[in-house]
């Protein structure tokens, strides 16, 4: 029971810490746009850990979902309708799908094989965005753009101009994800899932259909990339092929396996310290990725189960 | 699904039908044949040993059964149903369970997470994000009878990667069993154990056999709890049936004695 209060109260300190971001961030040196891309970018490696961590699969090319997922919002924003919950919904349908669709051909993959899968599909997208530039604009990106303010039929929020306005529908936005990701890791079928991670074999032989639900898993995984995608694109008012390379998906998976990956919670510590060295490295040195990469080497060597892991076994009880 | 009636008898619904029928299987890899033409019936209930020398093809064999991988040629029947060419998950799900030489379980998750996750799967749940209370209730109950049945309640919340290996065993057949398969494949269930827990599983397949409807195939080793246990054995010998019987008839047999002597010398 004292485990549980334990939990309760990590919980609440978390949620409290995210609520007041924009209150304290700026007294250590942050802003609020920081913590908007530290939510979004934690939501793409939370759904990279969704099956790395839970099922056991590795996807090396989540970065595909989550570009696709900006590049659907920016049409959206573009093309469609100034609609700010519409461009998410695009973003997050043409991520899922496009991961629903490959997901087809290659659960029967396994280790290496399907993360070499998932990097070349990425590229493939990536080259794509890169070249066709009438419509994504190449290498200079998608541009022309901007989210819209939140019509709630009796009032209006502007999230274009208000940074804190808009942090907090990025923070509800996550709360959302994070909640329907965590209630799936509860149900049974989330069970399956770690079922497959423990012991693959095992979970076949108890009549466990493994492909499908790995299938089912990197679809749900896959909209949660793109619906992050999309936010990002909101964040920047900007899509750009980048998001689509497979350097972003090596960065989710640094995210998640340096927060800790067995834990649900360990990409967005992750991202959070990704995301704020690389922003004061990156004023001071070009080469920042070095020192997050030395960064990374260290907690691989010395905290195996992360930083939320290294934290977690030095908590009393 | 009818050549498979007309090869296997369909008619004998009344008449002792065997739950399982094995009609001259073969497997091949390569240029080599790891099981060759063998053909067997086990009973409803049936306790049935296979033994051999090592490398006789017996896991081979068992592999052919659950569906591992499938065989060059041959047929299998459950409950008169061709398997030949369902997949293993399948197999399960028509309520042939079975356990691993090297034991296959959930090491990291308690000895009760291992039994749930089994339930869940077994009660069609395993795609559901969400079960109700009385769900719940009903697979809490399976887990626990399961624990009470292996004598497992005092470990139920241990990870089962820290259980003794004989512990271990155990848990893999309660896992296989939270499927209420009819029938029960174990693949060298007391490998690597010492005298006592040999004893208490040799019990323990006893009890699960006594209890009903359960039909075992085992692969063992030790003669003791083959001799103790088995209503039948058959001999696999360089992956052809060498000879079959009960177990005192097999003992005597002057070919089997001959293929276990040669292996010895």
């Amino acid at each position: 029971m004292s485990a549980g209060a334990a939990k309760l109260i990590a919980l609440t300190a978390v949620w409290a810490l995210l609520a007041a971001a924009p209150f304290w961030a700026p007294l250590v040196g942050g802003y609020t746009a920081l913590g908007a891309r530290v939510l979004v970018l934690a939501l793409a490696a939370m759904s990279v850990n969704f099956l790395l961590g839970f099922a056991g699969v590795l996807s090396f090319g989540h970065a595909a979902y989550f570009g696709l997922g900006a590049y659907g919002a920016g049409f959206a924003l573009k093309f469609l309708a100034p609609s700010t919950p519409l461009s998410l919904l695009c973003g997050t349908l043409l991520g899922g799908i496009a991961g629903a669709l490959l997901g087809l051909l290659i659960v029967r993959r396994r280790g290496v094989y399907f993360a070499m899968v998932t990097i070349a599909f990425g590229q493939v997208l990536y080259y794509i965005a890169f070249q066709w530039s009438s419509l994504t604009g190449g290498d200079d990106g998608l541009r022309g753009f901007a989210r819209q303010p939140l019509d709630l039929g009796f009032a209006k929020i502007d999230i274009l101009g208000d940074e804190t306005a808009f942090y907090y529908f990025v923070l509800l936005c996550f709360a959302l994800v994070v909640a329907v990701m965590g209630f799936i890791l509860r149900s049974p079928f989330g069970r399956a899932m770690i079922a497959i991670r423990e012991n693959e074999r095992r979970a076949r032989f108890l009549g466990l259909a493994v492909e499908r639900h790995i299938w089912i898993a990197f679809t749900l995984s896959c909209f949660f990339a793109g619906f992050a995608g999309a936010l990002y694109a909101l964040v920047n008012n900007f899509a750009d092929p980048r998001g689509l390379h497979y350097s972003q998906s090596g960065d989710f998976v640094m995210m998640a396996v340096m927060g800790g990956m067995r834990n649900f919670w360990g990409p967005l510590l992750g991202a959070a310290v990704f995301v704020v060295v690389q922003d004061y490295l990156s004023s001071v040195t070009v080469n920042w990725m070095s020192f997050i990469g030395l960064l990374f080497v260290l907690v691989v060597l010395f905290f195996p189960r992360g930083l939320l892991g290294f934290i977690r076994r030095r908590a009393p009880a | 699904m009818s050549q498979a009636e007309a090869a296997f008898g369909a008619g004998g619904k009344k008449s002792p039908a065997p739950i399982l029928k094995v009609d001259s299987v073969s497997k091949r890899f390569g240029s080599l044949v790891a099981v060759r033409d063998v053909s067997l019936a086990v009973d409803r209930g049936e306790l049935r040993a296979i033994i051999g020398p090592n490398g006789a093809g017996k896991t081979t064999f068992f592999n052919l059964l659950s569906g591992f991988f499938p065989p060059t040629s041959g047929r299998i029947a459950f409950e008169g149903r061709d398997v030949t060419t369902i997949s293993a998950h399948r197999r399960v799900r028509l309520g042939m369970a079975r356990t691993f030489q090297i034991t296959e379980i959930f090491p990291e998750l308690s000895v009760q997470d291992n039994l749930r996750i089994g339930a869940e799967i077994a009660a069609g749940y395993a795609l559901r994000a969400w079960i109700n209370r009385a769900e719940r209730t009903a697979v809490q109950r399976r887990v626990d009878e399961l624990l009470d049945l292996a004598g497992l309640a005092a470990k139920a919340k241990r990870l089962v990667g820290e259980l003794a290996h004989g512990d271990q065993r155990v848990v893999e057949i309660a896992t296989a069993l939270t499927l209420q398969p009819r029938l029960l494949l174990l693949d060298e269930p007391t490998a690597g154990m010492g005298d006592q827990e040999t004893y208490a599983m040799t019990k323990l397949i006893r009890q699960l056999h006594r209890r009903g409807d359960l039909a075992i195939i085992l692969i063992e080793h030790d003669m003791r709890v083959v001799f103790h246990l088995a209503d039948m054995v058959s001999v696999l010998d360089q992956g052809k049936l060498l000879a079959e019987g009960a177990p005192a008839a097999i003992a005597a047999n002057a070919a089997v004695q001959a293929a276990y002597l040669g292996e010895a010398a």
